[in-house]
């Protein structure tokens, strides 16, 4: 038995990722549900440091961010709905020659992608942000940069899907997807959704997700430790990284400054994040009072952890799953928050039948490596 | 380098100094951690060094009694230690006075304490309005008094110590206003009655108070603090029996402080941080961890005790105390079980004792709902962010079912007190709101630091080459 199918498409987890491929699917004609298991973006789409930058992207990415940015920059435009994003130059610096020649070639990369990343002097670093530390080198500089403010994320989309006649289903956790001649029934505690086509959007539990469809897509969990400071006087107004890319720093206008930078805490697809590890945390604090340094006179307020998503190959997963007709996979987006509403709009734009303008990232290459 | 312990106790109050007194008898190799100079915690607390206050009372002594017996027992005492971060099985990182500092023990008694809670109304975020609360610490560990004139307000016994504290100092009592109408008081008179060693304090204050011809209002409440750059007057006005203001002449007092608090809220940081499975229950303050009747969590290994586990008092947080030392001792193997059985039997006894008037005295300091329902819209519940109850209703109304959502939909509690001061207000606002119990709302999710502590004394000094840089992320 099968019932007919009440929405177009479903999209099952309400990350940055989901909510902008439902929203952009029902502008685009598509009737469109959205399930989630808490509140919209309360993972790693509302605990992230908001940082969207093009020099923590990844090359392969790097026009996705491009028009992410833009996205992101108009969001008043096409969402309606505040996510505090400001615009602003980034610094990515290096402290020592290894840095700097880390630097140099990931800038050059990166600057062949398309990102406009120069590289300049450390005199000319300061005149950008005269509150670095004079112990640079040298500096990457890009004047696509900025941040939002991740934790405005589900109050903005959700208001916006719901404007758009969006069907919003949130704290129902999906518990198994059943594929029919018809299409999918999304199983909950609250009874059957039934929809034609189906995203899984679930971020680190795609995995488990994929598993519903009899699917083994391998799925690491990054633990993301991010500590934020009380409000302080201004001390710096640019997004400051170093050339690793493991430090994301900005303050934010009422005056906290947000430490990231992806050190590792513990935690696990189940608990979520449980646990800051001390030394690492103090370490990625040494970094950030070493490269603006009143920020040492600050004092933390918090620290958190998030879970980040990562393929085999650390690019996305995005695109049809091979063998299932009007199943698709988005997510595990290296830098996501960033380059998110991209990816996902141009997997709306292969649902709703149009052919997309950046390329997706179709997972065969994932499976073939992961079945025996 | 990492203090390797049996035990690790962080609070030295009377429920963490007792811990670690029974556990360190029974042989455990206990470390007593605590942000202040010496052991007393809130109620017991020692003046500050260098003070010499008149010694008299009956805190000061016990407090005195409970630092003679901790200075003569082999606990390991690391005072002036802000704890920041708490990790599983079991680690802690302070800062100290000497910079970062970490301990290790496979057991942890978490005896923390409480907050304060102030139910809001207009005007109490401007200078010169403090806790009652705060006022005992003033006056106890600083001999100073909170004003000139001071009006003291809200509920429950801290009302009076702190209004006799203020007198004894040579102080003015402008008012105090005592939500509670005599009637409350005379029917708890059975329970007070129960420990009439506690009641005789309780009369002694009333005593002192009488003395002074200080105006008494009973059945009244805070209407709105007013004042220029700071306060000078403060008007109140009848409520009734579940805290809603009432038909009635308003009456004003000028004075330059404003003491008011209306109870305690359990400062469970750790357990929460560590997961522990917790409850709500109105009468002990807000969510507590659900514990055996020895202090054990649900987490194993993970004991706690006092007033961060439901609002008693520092008596029955002592017997608590002692109980949780004495089971982390036998579950250590440290005390067979009818010495076990013996010992616990005491403090078992004791903290029954003390039940009756500590529940007595906790419902006189519980949530009154009615008094946050009647939270003006423009008012500040959020003192550190300036968030409003009226911008907390728009969130509810905007979808934020539970406290942390309606936070990230306000900012509220996300300031340097993260919650710790509004956070049970708040929560309650969310509840009524929605039509929901309070279970339903949830509780702030639980983060380091447990305090905000500066960088510089997080970080000590270093090395750039020294920072653990892991290594980058694929290009
Ligand atoms: C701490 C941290 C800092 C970061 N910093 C940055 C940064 O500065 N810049 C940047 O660009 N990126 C950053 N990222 C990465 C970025 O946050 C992510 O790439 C992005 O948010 C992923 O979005 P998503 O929608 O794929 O996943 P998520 O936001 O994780 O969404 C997945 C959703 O699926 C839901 N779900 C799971 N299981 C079920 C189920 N059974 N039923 C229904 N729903 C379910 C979840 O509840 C969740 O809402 C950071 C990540 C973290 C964790
Ligand atoms: C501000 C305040 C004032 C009070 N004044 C009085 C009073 O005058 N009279 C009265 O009868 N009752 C008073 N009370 C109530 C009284 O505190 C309790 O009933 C009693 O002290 C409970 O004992 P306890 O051991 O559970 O906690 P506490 O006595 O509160 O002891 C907890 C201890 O833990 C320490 N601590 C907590 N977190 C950390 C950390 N992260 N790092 C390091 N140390 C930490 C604190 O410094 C404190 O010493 C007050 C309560 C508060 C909150």
């Amino acid at each position: 038995m099968s019932t007919a199918p009440t929405y177009d498409l479903g999209v099952i987890g309400g990350g940055v990722v989901g909510s902008t491929l439902a929203l952009f699917a029902q502008r685009g004609g598509l009737k469109t549900a959205i399930i989630d298991r808490g509140p919209l973006c309360r993972e790693a789409s509302g605990v992230n440091a908001g940082t969207l930058t093009l020099q923590m992207t990844r090359v392969a990415l790097i026009p996705h961010a491009m028009r992410a940015h833009a996205m992101w920059a108009s969001a008043r435009e096409w969402l309606g709905h505040d996510v505090g994003v400001v615009v602003c130059d980034g610094l990515s610096l290096a402290f020592t020659e290894r840095e700097a020649a880390l630097l140099e070639e990931r800038a050059g990369k990166r600057r062949a992608a398309g990102a406009p990343i120069t590289i300049v002097s450390r005199d000319e670093a300061l005149r950008v942000e005269p509150g670095i530390s004079d112990k640079i080198l040298m500096a990457g500089h890009c004047v696509v940069d900025g941040y939002a403010n991740a934790y405005l994320t589900g109050q903005a989309f959700r208001a916006a899907l719901i404007e758009a006649g969006v069907a919003v289903m949130e704290n129902r956790p999906v518990k198994g997807l059943e594929r029919t001649d018809k299409g999918f029934v999304a199983e909950t505690a609250e009874g059957p959704v039934t929809f034609r086509r189906v995203v899984l959007a679930g971020g680190v539990w795609i995995e488990p997700m994929m598993a519903w469809l009899g699917v083994h897509l391998p799925i690491k969990v990054l633990v993301n430790q991010l500590t934020v400071t009380e409000r302080i006087r201004p001390v710096m107004r640019t997004v400051v990284g170093i050339a690793s890319g493991l430090l994301s720093l900005k303050q934010y206008p009422h005056g906290t400054v947000v430490i990231g930078g992806g050190w590792q805490g513990l935690g696990d697809r189940e608990r979520g994040g449980v646990e800051l590890v001390p030394e690492r945390l103090v370490g990625n604090i040494r970094l950030a009072c070493h490269a603006i340094p009143e920020l040492a006179g600050a004092r933390l307020a918090r620290g958190w952890a998030g879970l980040e998503a990562e393929t085999a190959d650390a690019l996305p997963a995005a695109g049809p799953i091979p063998g299932i007709p009007d199943a698709y996979v988005c997510g595990s987006i290296h830098s996501g928050y960033t380059s998110g509403p991209s990816i996902a709009r141009s997997l709306a734009d292969v649902i709703l039948g149009r052919e997309p303008d950046l390329p997706l990232f179709p997972i065969d290459r994932l499976l073939k490596a992961a079945t025996p | 380098m990492t203090r390797q312990a049996d035990l690790l106790v962080l609070g030295a109050g009377p429920a963490g100094t007792e811990a670690a007194l029974a556990a360190s008898e029974a042989g455990l190799d206990v470390v007593l951690i605590d942000e202040q100079a010496d052991a007393g915690g809130q109620g017991w607390r020692a003046p500050l060094s260098g003070l010499t206050l008149p010694r008299k009372g009956p805190d000061a002594e016990a407090g005195d009694a409970l630092r003679a017996r901790l200075a003569a027992s082999r606990v390991d005492r690391r005072f002036g230690r802000r704890v920041w971060s708490i990790g599983g099985a079991f680690r802690l990182d302070a800062a100290g006075p000497d910079g970062p500092e970490a301990y290790q023990a496979p057991r942890l008694i978490a005896a923390t304490g409480a907050h304060e809670r102030v139910v809001p109304f207009p005007g109490w975020t401007l200078p010169g309005v403090i806790g009652l609360a705060g006022a005992t610490v003033l006056l106890k560990a600083q001999a100073v008094l909170p004003g000139r004139r001071v009006v003291v307000a809200g509920s429950g016994p801290l009302l009076f110590a702190v209004a006799a504290g203020i007198i004894a100092k040579g102080g003015e009592v402008a008012a105090i206003v005592d939500m509670d109408n005599r009637l409350a008081w005379a029917k708890r008179l059975p329970g007070l009655a129960r420990r009439f060693d506690l009641l005789k304090e309780g009369l002694g204050w009333t005593w002192s108070i009488l003395g002074a011809r200080v105006p008494f209002l009973a059945g009244y409440g805070v209407r709105r603090a007013t004042g220029e750059t700071e306060l000078s007057s403060v008007i109140v006005g009848p409520v009734d029996a579940n805290g809603a203001p009432a038909d009635g002449t308003e009456r004003s007092f000028d004075c330059d402080a404003l003491a008011v608090g209306h109870g305690l809220v359990p400062g469970g940081e750790v357990p929460k941080i560590l997961r522990a499975d917790h409850f709500y229950d109105r009468l002990r303050g807000g969510f507590i961890p659900e514990l055996d009747p020895f202090g054990r969590t649900t987490i194993e290994n993970l004991y706690a005790c006092g007033d961060g586990t439901g609002i008693r008092g520092a008596r029955p947080s002592a017997a608590a105390g002692r109980l949780a030392g004495l089971a982390a001792a036998y579950d250590a193997e440290r005390l067979d079980e009818r010495t076990f059985d013996a010992l616990a039997a005491l403090s078992l006894k004791a903290l029954a004792d003390y039940r009756p008037f500590a529940d007595t005295v906790a419902a006189a300091m519980a949530l009154r709902p009615a008094q946050v329902a009647a939270i003006t819209p423009e008012t500040i519940v959020c003192r550190c962010e300036d968030v409003t109850r009226a911008e907390i209703d728009a969130a509810v109304d905007a979808g934020a079912g539970d406290i942390n959502q309606m936070k990230h939909f306000t900012r509220c509690g996300m300031g340097p007190c993260q919650g710790r001061m509004c956070g049970d207000v708040a929560a309650e606002l969310v509840a009524q709101r929605r039509g929901v119990p309070r279970d339903e709302v949830g509780f702030w999710t639980q983060r380091v630091p447990l305090r905000p502590v500066p960088f510089d004394t997080m970080i000590g000094t270093f090395d750039y080459a020294d920072i653990p840089i892991p290594p980058p992320a694929p290009l």
